[in-house]
Parts: structure tokens; C-alpha cells; sequence
């Protein structure tokens, strides 16, 4: 997994997007134990502090959640991913419509112009993360 | 309690000012970047932590105490120029470090040592200047200490080492303990940092946490330093 922070928002803030990005993809499955934060801090070159901060606000959002000395979890209930896969992609479909209709494009041909390239092309297909 | 606390803290060498009523105090647990453009009061403030300066005025207290043997023994210091003996080879250099400190891990140093593929039988003189500011760094970050005062630790270093350095004091981090930081090379380090300090001129012109900067004023420390230090 690639951590990539960036010097313009809120370090815990892109923790935690990528942490839910890393759910909601399945790249941490549902049940599996997260590494300890001091290990999560490395991997990401970031302040444990702010890893810590970052894991208890997903705690919050009931994405993960801790067990007194066994460490932290991902949730077990489907929904609770779902959702934030579902939140994911609205985010994502909203900044596409947005940039779309920037560039003057009505709902109808945006979704003309999507479903052409859904079937036409194949080289998008990345493998999600 | 605060580990490093200073309270009016003022500093004049002869009548050049270099320290004016600094008030700080830095928590254990907590990551501190001490940021300030050359000749703002870093390495001062340091060196008065570490008693090697003493306070025209005000108070420096570590761990509720003034700086003295007593205070030495839990604060690793790491200064700005290296002062390790240049004759001794780098395990002697571990054995110097273990007579000295009770809190210095031998295994912690050996174990860093082959990690950066230093050759625990080269001397000190026959060193680049990137490995020695890694020894030092090592021999620094082997101690269990209270307070760590790391006066521009990537000043000099490639960026692969710069990371290194930077996932070791991430490694070592300790909840009992601080860690303070000086440097100007602030974008390698904002990532790691709890709280910032800026100094300027001898005074603290900004304390904050770092992403509370990010979060309010939508901008990098980094940028926000450009901003205040603009020339």
C-alpha cells in the first residue's frame, strides 16, 4: 500500500481517507487486524500521534474498532463497508459530473459519453487501488 | 508535567540578543519542530537545555529541574556539529556511549549500525560526513531518554538517509518522551511533527500544531513558513 501525503491538507485527514480508501477496497478485509499504529506510522512516515488520531476517528465512523489488547480490527458488518464504499464513490462521481459540466456538458451527454468509453475502451481498467 | 519548559527565557551574547522572553513548554509524547530561519535562536535554546549556555534571564527547567548532571542523564542530544572522537571505531564509539548513559541500548545501536551498513570497525575519521551524522544519530536515538534535542539532524544527508532518520525517531517514539527538532529543511519534516515553533529574531512568533495550520489556514507549514520568513 502507498501512502502519499501531501503538504496541503490535514495529514490525519489523508490518513484516514486512505485508511477508508483501503477498506472499502478490500486492500484491509473485513475482521483482518491492522498493524499496530507505531507500525501503520512508519509505513506512512507519519507522526504516530496523528495515526493514532486518525484510527480513533474511523473508530468513530465504526470502520474499525479496538480491542483492549488484541489491537484494532477492521468492522466485520458488511454494511458499514458498503457504506463507505458507496460515500467513496459519490464523492468521486460528484467532482466527475462537476469537471464535466464545467466543460459544458448536459447530464444526457455525459451519460452518453461515459457509457462510450465503459464499452469502448479497456486500457482505463485499473486494478482499483 | 512539561518536559521543557522555559519561561521568559532571554539570551544576549555581550549585547546582540539572542534570545528574548521565550515562553515554551513541550509535553512528552509530542513530536516539536523547532522552525526559524538561520540566526532565529534555534541551536541557543538548545544549547541552554542542555546547560551549555546559561540564561541572561529567565528560566529553562527540564523535567521541573535546571540543566545540570541531573538533567543530562535523561536528555539526548544531538548537536548541530559532530563531536564524536574521530580516532575511535564506530563499536567503540557504542561502548563509550554505554559507560556513559544508563539508558543507551547497546543491542538498539548494533542493530541500527547494520541496518545502514556501517562497519562496526571503521573509524570515525575514515567516515563520510553523511555516515558520521548517522552515527551520531544512532548513537542519540539508542538512549531511552526523557528529552530528545535534535539540532538540525538532516542537514547534511541524502534523501534516502534523510528518511531513515526521520522513520527512526517515528521507530523510537515513545509516549514518556519528547522530541524536539530544529531545522529549516521544514517540508522532510512536517509530516512528523505534533506541534510547530516558529522563532524569529530570538522570539516565538507562531505555536501551533501542524495540522491545525493545514486544517485553519489551508496551507503547509512549509508555505506558512515562506509566508512569515518571506524576505
Amino acid at each position: 500500500m502507498q501512502w502519499q501525503i501531501t503538504n496541503d491538507a490535514p495529514v490525519y485527514a489523508q490518513l484516514i481517507a486512505h485508511i477508508r480508501q483501503a477498506i472499502a477496497s478490500g486492500a484491509f478485509q473485513p475482521g483482518e487486524r491492522l498493524p499496530s499504529v507505531r507500525d501503520l506510522a512508519l509505513e506512512a512516515g507519519v507522526n504516530p500521534n496523528t495515526m493514532q488520531r486518525a484510527l480513533q476517528e474511523l473508530e468513530r465512523e465504526g470502520l474499525v474498532f479496538s480491542q483492549r489488547t488484541a489491537g484494532r480490527f477492521v468492522t466485520e458488518e458488511p454494511m458499514r463497508i458498503e457504506e463507505a464504499k458507496r460515500a467513496l464513490a459519490g464523492a468521486h462521481i460528484e467532482r466527475f459530473v462537476q469537471s464535466m459540466t464545467q466543460l459544458g456538458y448536459g447530464p444526457e451527454e455525459i451519460i452518453t459519453l461515459l457509457q462510450g468509453s465503459m464499452k469502448g475502451e479497456t486500457h482505463h481498467g485499473d486494478s482499483g487501488m | 508535567m512539561a518536559i521543557l519548559e522555559c519561561k521568559q527565557l532571554t539570551k544576549a551574547y555581550g549585547r546582540t540578543p539572542a534570545l528574548s522572553g521565550v515562553n515554551l513548554s513541550v509535553e512528552a509524547g509530542r513530536i516539536t519542530g523547532l522552525l526559524g530561519p538561520n540566526g532565529s535562536g534555534k541551536t541557543t535554546l538548545i544549547k541552554l537545555a542542555n546547560g551549555l549556555l546559561t540564561p541572561t534571564s529567565g528560566t529553562i527547567l527540564i523535567d521541573g529541574a535546571v540543566p545540570s548532571k541531573q538533567t543530562h542523564a535523561v536528555v539526548s542530544y544531538l548537536p548541530e556539529r559532530a563531536c564524536i572522537p574521530l580516532w575511535m571505531p564506530a563499536r567503540q564509539l557504542v561502548d563509550f556511549y554505554a559507560d556513559f548513559y544508563a539508558d543507551f541500548s547497546r543491542q538498539k545501536a548494533m542493530e541500527m549500525l547494520e541496518r545502514l551498513h556501517i562497519d562496526p570497525a571503521q573509524r570515525v575519521k575514515e567516515m563520510s560526513k553523511g555516515t558520521r551524522e548517522k552515527i551520531q544519530l544512532i548513537l542519540v536515538m539508542s538512549r531511552a531518554a526523557r528529552l530528545y534535542l535534535l539540532d538540525e539532524p538532516i542537514g547534511g544527508v541524502d534523501p534516502a538517509t534523510r528518511d531513515y532518520i526521520l522513520s527512526t525517531i517515528i521507530a523510537n517514539y515513545n509516549p514518556d518522551a519528547a522530541v524536539v527538532i530544529s531545522t529549516h529543511l521544514i517540508s522532510d519534516v512536517e509530516n512528523v511533527l505534533d506541534d510547530v515553533v516558529f522563532l524569529n529574531q530570538g522570539e516565538v512568533v507562531l505555536r501551533s500544531s501542524a495540522d491545525d495550520i493545514r486544517q485553519s489556514r489551508g496551507m503547509s507549514v512549509d508555505a506558512l513558513f515562506r509566508e512569515v520568513f518571506r524576505c
